[in-house]
């Protein structure tokens, strides 16, 4: 397996200095050139189960494989896109792309390949703007092509599109289903969208909150592109909508408890 | 009415009834010249070439010290930004010096380095440092911690990682610093010449109230409030506002 995470946990100390439980005995295997989305209430872990495959966030317990090498430490074999652009304000959209590429090779070699992966993503007019210059989702796809001109063996996206608006977030499904046709990159998208996770993924995985836990691991066997198969996708959708009803009741009658009790 | 038009008619009014308030005498000459007075006093100051003499002589010691009082406040707050121990020991002296005139350390200068050139220098210097430190330090300590995530996945850590991202993040705050920095070396260049000795704008300005040239005394403020205005509003302000909205703080 591409990915292997084994017995992973997380734990954190909370205002009193007692341990939470935040991820509790996960296991995952994801091949190389799936798309899987991580799909979960908020505060389920899933952000953080994320960051710990990137390496940002250390585990409690347990190990996470990338290509048989042990997660330690972040590295440009695992980029990263997250909900915010991250794209570095100071410098235009050709520096920002060839920021992880300026070591490992040269600037004629380097400017290259940020030509191709700005093509990818339909931006090639756009190499000498600033990122104020740009909108959400046009910043959104710099980064995606900032991630992906490192050639990572997987690109973890962290609800990349869940800033942006309808419209701006429909296109840029299909642009990343075409790009990852074309690339074949293995993919783990975490997002709290259902839909988006049944339009994009071969597979979801349903996590449950407090701790997070794996509560299914769902194969989409829809053929694609899936906005003609409105049908499977509807009942897809209200299949993982009852496994998550009574997380989501559970979430909120902590909420209410909560603030009844201040 | 367009804000540089409403300013100049507010100008034009305000020295207009100066004009008409001397020449109708309500106030005695010596107390208060009229404008044209002020006017000839700069007139005769630029011909003979003292001003333009401590025009230069003002500038070379605030550009000596305001460099410093940068370079020397820009480290301090990488310091203090970086290390905790640094920022409860030092980071409290540096606020409270940030609190004292500047000028008061001239005496202290004036016994160690003598009576010129450089005690001005240091007075200026601890006038901007402070300012820029305080800067320099909030502004590395608020990078977003998203920057540096981002350039994490991407390879980049330690002294790249502090170069290529969290020094170009906190460019905002150098911008403002070194503006700030600017306007308490010039106060304290001036205060500093006040007391000390020639040339220098501050130097003319005690020499004439010593002789009773209350033109050129009011001359002389004129020209240090000109060029403080021209210098922050020009330069740093423009330069503040662009900054501002390339680095996206402005939404």
């Amino acid at each position: 397996m591409f990915i292997q995470i084994k017995d992973l946990n997380k734990q954190y100390l909370n205002k009193e200095n007692l341990p939470v439980d935040v991820l509790k005995d996960i296991d995952l295997d994801i091949g190389k050139g799936e798309f899987v989305s991580i799909l979960g209430p908020s505060g389920c872990g899933k952000s953080t189960l994320l960051s710990m495959v990137a390496g940002l966030v250390q585990a409690t317990s347990g190990e996470i494989i990338v290509d048989n090498k042990k997660v330690t430490k972040p590295g440009k074999d695992r980029g990263m896109v997250f909900q915010q652009a991250a794209i570095f304000p100071w410098m235009n959209v050709l520096e920002n792309v060839m920021f992880p590429l300026r070591k490992e090779m040269s600037k004629k070699e380097a400017k290259l390949r940020v030509k191709e992966h700005l093509k990818m993503v339909q931006l090639s007019n756009y190499a000498s703007h600033y990122p104020h210059e740009l909108s959400g989702g046009m910043q959104q796809r710099v980064a995606i092509a900032r991630a992906l001109a490192m050639d990572p063996g997987v690109l973890l996206m962290d609800e990349p599109f869940g800033a942006l608006d309808e419209q701006t977030r429909t296109r840029l499904h299909d642009q990343l289903e075409q790009i990852w046709i074309e690339t074949k990159k293995t993919i783990l998208f975490v997002t709290h969208s259902i839909s988006e996770s049944i339009k994009l993924s071969d597979r979801i995985i349903v996590m449950g909150t407090r701790p997070g836990t794996v509560l299914a691991d769902i194969h989409v066997d829809l053929p694609r592109p899936r906005g003609e198969h409105k049908e499977g996708m509807l009942k897809l959708e209200e299949r993982i909508m009852g496994l998550l009803k009574k997380e989501i009741d559970k979430v909120v009658d902590e909420e209410l408890a909560y603030e009844t009790s201040n | 009415m367009k804000p540089a038009i409403k300013r100049i008619l507010f100008f034009v009014i305000v020295i207009g009834l100066w004009q008409l308030g001397s020449k109708a005498g309500l106030w005695s000459e010596i107390l208060l010249p009229s404008p044209v007075s002020v006017f000839e006093a700069l007139v005769t100051g630029i011909q003979d070439k003292t001003l333009i003499y401590d025009l230069i002589a003002s500038f070379k010691r605030l550009i000596v010290g305001l460099a410093i009082a940068l370079a020397i406040g820009t480290s301090l707050g990488i310091l203090l930004a970086k290390s905790k121990t640094a920022d409860d020991t030092i980071g409290s002296l540096v606020l409270a010096f940030q609190s004292v005139p500047s000028i008061v350390w001239l005496p202290l200068a004036i016994m160690w380095f003598g009576l010129g050139e450089s005690a001005i220098i240091f007075v200026v210097i601890l006038g901007g440092t402070f300012v820029m430190t305080l800067n320099v330090r909030v502004g590395i300590k608020n990078v977003s911690p998203l920057y540096i995530k981002a350039a994490r996945t991407m390879g980049s850590s330690g002294l790249d990682l502090f170069i290529k991202v969290i020094l170009p993040a906190s460019v905002p705050y150098l911008v403002t610093g070194s503006r700030l920095a600017w306007a308490f070396a010039w106060r304290a260049l001036m205060a500093g010449e006040l007391l000390s000795t020639g040339p220098g704008l501050g130097y003319t300005l005690r020499y004439a109230s010593d002789f009773g040239n209350m033109s050129l005394v009011i001359g002389v403020m004129v020209i240090i409030g000109v060029i403080g205005a021209v210098v922050d509003q020009l330069i740093f302000q423009r330069i503040e506002k662009s900054v501002i909205r390339r680095w996206g703080l402005d939404s």
